[in-house]
């Protein structure tokens, strides 16, 4: 029998020998953290990407005080997030006239049963909103841990960054918080065309004609080549710069721009309206 | 009525020498106070996430309190063989179970009792204001959901071997009624028959635990619940409760001891 001694450092040697020629393995392996950049990637890894979607869902919820449908609930129609929703959007979130007119009972249908009719005193079941004010910023924190979570999800930026800027008032936070979503998104048109509206409202005319243009490059490199392209963000991008460059007296530039806007909203008569009364000089 | 005070007296002072609750409550209180101190865009009035995490942390901790303590009370008795000097006096089987479930219940609204005050101090240190009333339902409306649970782990508790496959067993059942209960309804209408008749019954028989979960009414400020239908909740949970004790009741009255 060999000694306990000899076999404890021949099964060290071993050990070691393994460890040291796991290890390059290990850290080459794309399904691996080790690279991860933050805390939180190295915990949840891709699994943080399901929790910043359930948080970016959690924004609506508030939106809507609790009134939300479940998947048993989901009808035709009501799948998507109206926190996404902004003005001018086609098939916007509309109470009265839209969606939901006539209906009593919204997502979850009238009552199937008596005991369906009594649970309902129990959870939020009428449509109601976020009251405005400053109880608005209830949906930021949700927005903000979805942004932590998965830096690439843009939508986390720019619907925050919206709601800090046209709810709460506070574009510089807005700008700060797109700053960031830029550096984790260098190609995303969406945010900055949010950017460049924060820097309008900072009354930074410079810089927000810089990221529109650049937003606008962007978007052609990315949606020239789609069957269907975003056409909506291209317009409010040209739009933006269009009352951009009329507000500064640069009324060729102005008229490029509406030109533009005219051949992506065929049948806009207001358009043409306002080119011919900028090339008359009229204001 | 006596003896029934004298079990349940017993089973409270197990539960403030046990350091489940206070485990579960200074958990709570710190993960609760970890999230107030992180700051979203320095804006101080957003409170409603804290207290959906305050809400749910207190109902993890209820209903691990509730389902521990309660699976244990009749085989620890067993097991220690106290069950038998216990019955030797004269102490019927109907008054053990009433007494195990007196204990217990009271011992769980003890429990909620720190721990809604605790969400009403954080709550109102932020929101500036204290709906009471409200906290009141939604406290009672809890209390009433355990004293559900409660009688199901003690009627579990007498079918199954072991506490922890009972524990198991419950903690998957109140959690199953929790989150799909409310929907059966909608399910069963979507199945052929005779798979909707029986999926039907099955969602008018059992306890639905979700009518008493009245967190997403606290979070977002909706007011007070009607108070007739509150009361009528109660009367809902009383029935239930009193189903399950006689179901445990008539198990335990034929159940050898040894």
């Amino acid at each position: 029998m060999p000694s306990p001694h000899l076999i404890l450092s021949l099964l060290l040697v071993v050990c070691f020998g393994l460890a040291a020629w796991l290890q390059p393995r290990h850290a080459a392996w794309a399904g691996g953290r080790a690279e991860a950049g933050s805390l939180l990637e190295m915990l949840l890894g891709d699994s943080r990407r399901l929790f910043a979607n359930h948080f970016f869902v959690k924004a609506d919820v508030y939106l809507h005080n609790g009134y939300y449908p479940s998947v048993f609930d989901v009808q035709d129609g009501c799948e998507k997030l109206h926190i996404t929703e902004q003005e001018g959007q086609p098939g916007g979130h509309e109470h009265e006239t839209g969606e939901h007119a006539g209906e009593d009972y919204g997502f979850f249908g009238p009552p199937r049963d008596w005991l369906d009719r009594f649970s309902r005193n129990f959870y939020p079941s009428r449509h109601t909103h976020l009251e405005s004010g400053p109880g608005q910023g209830e949906v930021l924190p949700w927005l903000r841990m979805s942004a932590w979570l998965d830096p690439r999800r843009v939508e986390s930026y720019t619907v925050a960054a919206y709601w800090l800027r046209r709810h709460l008032g506070r574009p510089r936070a807005a700008a700060g918080l797109l700053r960031e979503g830029w550096r984790a998104n260098p190609d995303s048109p969406e945010i900055l065309f949010e950017l460049g509206r924060a820097y309008a409202d900072l009354r930074d005319d410079t810089r927000a004609r810089n990221v529109w243009e650049l937003g606008l490059r962007k978007w052609h490199a990315q949606e020239d080549a789609k069957p269907e392209p975003n056409v909506f963000l291209r317009r409010e991008l040209t739009a933006c710069l269009a009352a951009l460059e009329q507000r500064q007296g640069r009324i060729a530039e102005a008229v490029r721009h509406l030109e533009t806007l005219k051949s992506l909203s065929p049948g806009n008569q207001a358009i043409q309206k306002q080119i011919d009364e900028l090339r008359q000089g009229r204001r | 009525m006596n003896t029934i005070w004298a079990i349940a007296a017993v089973v409270i002072k197990e539960l403030y020498r046990r350091k489940d609750f206070y485990v579960l409550f200074v958990l709570t209180a710190m993960l609760t106070l970890l999230m107030g101190s992180l700051s979203f865009f320095h804006d101080a009035q957003a409170v409603r996430y804290l207290k959906e995490l305050c809400l749910l942390l207190i109902w993890v901790s209820a209903l691990v309190i509730a389902i521990t303590t309660t699976a244990r009370q009749i085989p620890a008795e067993r097991e220690n063989r106290t069950i038998f000097p216990l019955l030797a006096k004269p102490v019927s089987r109907a008054q053990v179970i009433l007494g195990k479930f007196l204990g217990c219940w009271l011992a769980c609204g003890l429990a909620l009792l720190v721990f809604y005050v605790f969400f009403g101090v954080v709550s109102a240190a932020r929101e500036h204001a204290l709906p009471l009333a409200s906290y009141f339902q939604a406290l009672w409306l809890h209390w009433c959901a355990l004293a559900i649970v409660v009688a199901l782990a003690l009627g579990g508790s007498l079918v199954f071997a072991a506490p922890s496959s009972n524990a198991t067993i419950c903690f998957v059942v109140c959690l199953g009624i929790l989150l799909v209960g409310r929907h059966l309804n909608k399910v069963a209408l979507s199945l052929p028959e005779p798979s909707q008749t029986l999926l039907y019954t099955v969602y008018f028989a059992i306890p639905h635990l979700e009518l008493f979960d009245v967190r997403e009414l606290i979070i977002h400020d909706w007011g007070l619940i009607a108070w007739p239908v509150w009361a009528l909740a109660t009367v809902y949970a009383a029935a239930h409760t009193a189903v399950l004790l006689l179901i445990s009741w008539l198990v335990f009255r034929r159940k050898p001891l040894s």
